[in-house]
């Protein structure tokens, strides 16, 4: 009977199958694919490790609370190691390979600029999380840290009118220290001031000794840093070495950012003064919430969160969040669409509002003092929205835009 | 005129940092005519030997000054017993062989402590020169360069064992007749060549940070170093050191760090053109 054994073996093959099609089924729909390009390892794992913890506990949050559209989301992580080539590399794959619906990662703007561009061509939607120097613009990419007019314009009047005029700046040498010691410019000399000074240094470069006999010689009122990553910490501490915490007020745009608080003595750390969208120790009900539930689930393995960088990064993967449900799809196009109508999130560090002709956001500006390990926020500017950006780039005129434009100051 | 003493004193604090990177390199390629190209890990291990002790809670100069040099000596001593004793007067292959140690070490370091950047303050305050201040450690660091140099040229020139060692440099044919054993000066020699660069690591790591790639920062300046200095061992390191460290620091005054280093680079590319064979090939041929 060959037709009855062929039947039997259909039955057979169908029985066979059923497991698997049950627990797809037990699962609800296919999860939702999120990648996340962070430096786990490296110079600049002092960022990339808390933004980690970040979007995964958003992750999380979000799962617990039934997912995103009905279905799970499933956060797939990178590590770059701090090299620009696996950033391109990891971009492709979460592109090409995972189909992620968006890519939030990127620290530094050399790697952003690495991968924006990948994440356009390919039309995958791309977050980068990160304060850095403004004027992206890019109707695909939302960058929802601060910029400029939002962090500088804030650092360097309060370091004018509390210390002096005369600014000496130190930055690191790529686009971000390049472009933000211009902002640093711009703002001193509206304020009146004068600058000494810029010196810039690659991020391997760890013996400052000269650097700072020049800034001894050059006698400014003020120091300002933008330097970058885990070599340059060494900066701050030949600073103090050298005896010059006590003779030149310092104050940066990147310190705190990381974990530079935590590594450096209070000796060395103390009095640095820095201007975030966000401090650990800002203190308002839903920072007070969300680092309960963040240390609970956590343990003693969740992170310091210092500046911006990962808090940023739970801030701009809800946005995304909110979007999707706003648009009813994982859609690009009409996620775009969605988030550009000027989503909202009222999260720890305040009110972020997308603006939608620039793809940035408005948000509230903390300027703190380094204490201890910590910061004590001295003032509070609420709602700054992204000016520096929205002077060059409007999407709404210019949809197809794809580049980043830079400021024109002369140093 | 402060700042002209400031200057100088940076100045000297480039040239120590300098030499203390190239001993324990020349001492090996000096004695050996290794190319050590591990060099950079063996500092690099001295970096961590010494921190990992003072996390521990040793007292940091112990740590620095005693434990970083005796552990990687001890590395030195199985490196050279396990790869390089088999590999003596094959210049191309020692080179292959400790590039790949080096590959190794940076590899076992980073899975062990991971790829990230550690460090401590340096030790001692500062020091007021006029008007200007300066680094307590730069002094330091001075003062350990000379040391370090006074006391490899005295055991060289006054002990049994600095005969030995001579002797055995220029001609081990000769000692061996005498009944000397070269294989075991060359092991000595060695372990003391990585003994001084674990210390040499150990002492650059409060303003370095300590990092698995530490090394290939600084094997090249290392290398340049050596191989401007040319034959003699401690007068070569000594006036190639005082020479690039000179530049070095002055570029990097007069313009950035990135001139500076290019600076320094063109100095050695020059100097290499005009004497082959290292400012010890033309001047101070005699002596160590």
């Amino acid at each position: 009977m060959p037709i009855a054994r062929r039947s039997i073996l259909t039955g057979l093959g169908a029985a066979l199958a059923m497991p698997a099609v049950m627990r797809h089924a037990a699962l609800g729909a296919d999860p939702i694919k999120v990648v996340g390009i962070h430096d786990a390892s490296g110079g600049l794992d002092i960022y990339g490790k808390p933004m980690i913890a970040c979007l995964d506990f958003a992750v999380a949050e979000l799962n617990d609370a039934g997912g995103l559209l009905g279905r799970p989301v499933q956060l797939i992580n990178y590590d770059p190691q701090s090299n620009i080539q696996l950033y391109t590399q990891f971009a492709t794959e979460a592109a090409t390979k995972d189909r992620a619906a968006v890519v939030h990662g990127g620290i530094t703007s050399a790697s952003r600029e690495a991968i924006r561009p990948i994440l356009h061509r390919y039309q995958t939607l791309y977050f980068y999380n990160t304060q850095y120097e403004g004027g992206v613009c890019d109707r695909n990419c939302f960058c929802t840290g601060s910029t400029p007019a939002q962090n500088v314009n804030k650092l360097v009047p309060y370091v004018m009118k509390t210390w002096g005029k005369k600014i000496y700046v130190v930055a690191a040498d790529y686009n971000y220290g390049q472009i933000t010691s211009k902002w640093i410019t711009k703002y001193c000399h509206d304020g009146g001031g004068s600058i000494a000074a810029v010196d810039f240094f690659p991020l391997d470069v760890t013996d400052f000794g000269p650097a700072i006999q020049k800034i001894q010689a050059a006698k400014p009122d003020v120091v300002v840093s933008a330097l970058v990553g885990g070599a340059h910490i060494s900066f701050y501490r030949q600073w103090a070495a050298a005896g010059m915490k006590s003779r030149i007020p310092m104050a940066s745009t990147t310190f705190g950012g990381g974990n530079e608080s935590l590594v450096l003595s209070p000796e060395e750390g103390n009095g640095i003064v820095a201007a975030f969208s966000y401090f650990q120790e800002i203190d308002t009900p839903e920072n007070k919430a969300f680092l309960q539930k963040f240390h609970a689930k956590l343990g003693s393995a969740a992170p310091y969160l210092g500046g911006e960088l990962a808090m940023r990064t739970y801030v701009g993967f809800n946005l995304w969040a909110e979007g999707v449900r706003k648009a009813g799809s994982i859609d690009r196009m009409k996620v775009i669409e969605a988030l550009e109508t000027g989503i909202t999130n009222e999260g720890p560090p305040g009110r972020t509002v997308i603006d939608g002709r620039t793809n940035h956001v408005t948000l509230n500006v903390y300027l703190a003092e380094c204490a201890d390990h910590g910061f004590k926020v001295l003032e509070t500017y609420p709602q700054q929205p992204p000016a520096d950006t929205a002077m060059v780039c409007n999407l709404v005129k210019d949809p197809n835009s794809n580049r980043q434009y830079v400021i024109d100051v002369k140093i | 005129m402060d700042l002209a003493v400031a200057v100088a004193l940076q100045v000297l604090t480039g040239i120590a940092t300098l030499l203390i990177i190239s001993l324990g390199l020349a001492v090996i390629f000096g004695m050996m005519r290794v190319i050590n190209l591990a060099h950079g890990e063996f500092l690099m291990l001295g970096a961590y030997a010494a921190i990992l002790s003072a996390r521990a809670g040793l007292n940091i100069w112990l740590a620095m000054l005693v434990v970083a040099p005796l552990a990687v000596g001890a590395i030195g001593v199985a490196v050279e017993r396990l790869v390089i004793r088999r590999l003596y007067g094959r210049m191309l292959d020692t080179m292959l062989a400790t590039w790949g140690l080096s590959l190794g070490f940076i590899g076992a370091v980073t899975m062990i402590f991971g790829n990230t950047v550690a460090g401590f303050s340096a030790p001692l305050g500062s020091v007021a020169i006029g008007g200007y201040r300066s680094s307590g450690y730069g002094l330091f660091l001075i003062g350990a360069a000379c040391v370090l140099i006074a006391g490899v040229w005295a055991v060289l020139r006054f002990t049994p064992a600095g005969l030995i060692a001579r002797g055995t440099m220029q001609n081990p044919e000769m000692a061996a007749a005498l009944g000397v054993s070269p294989s075991r000066v060359y092991a000595i020699a060695f372990a003391v060549g990585a003994a001084l660069s674990g210390l040499a690591g150990a002492l650059i790591a409060p303003f370095s940070g300590v990092v698995p790639t530490m090394g290939t920062v600084y094997i090249a300046k290392a290398f340049i170093t050596v191989i401007t200095g040319g034959a003699a061992m401690l007068a070569g390191t000594l006036s190639a050191s005082g020479l690039l460290g000179t530049v070095a620091t002055l570029g990097t005054f007069a313009t950035t760090p990135v001139l500076g280093e290019v600076a320094m680079l063109a100095v050695a590319i020059v100097l290499l053109r005009l004497l082959p064979e290292g400012i010890t090939g033309r001047f101070f041929r005699r002596s160590l």
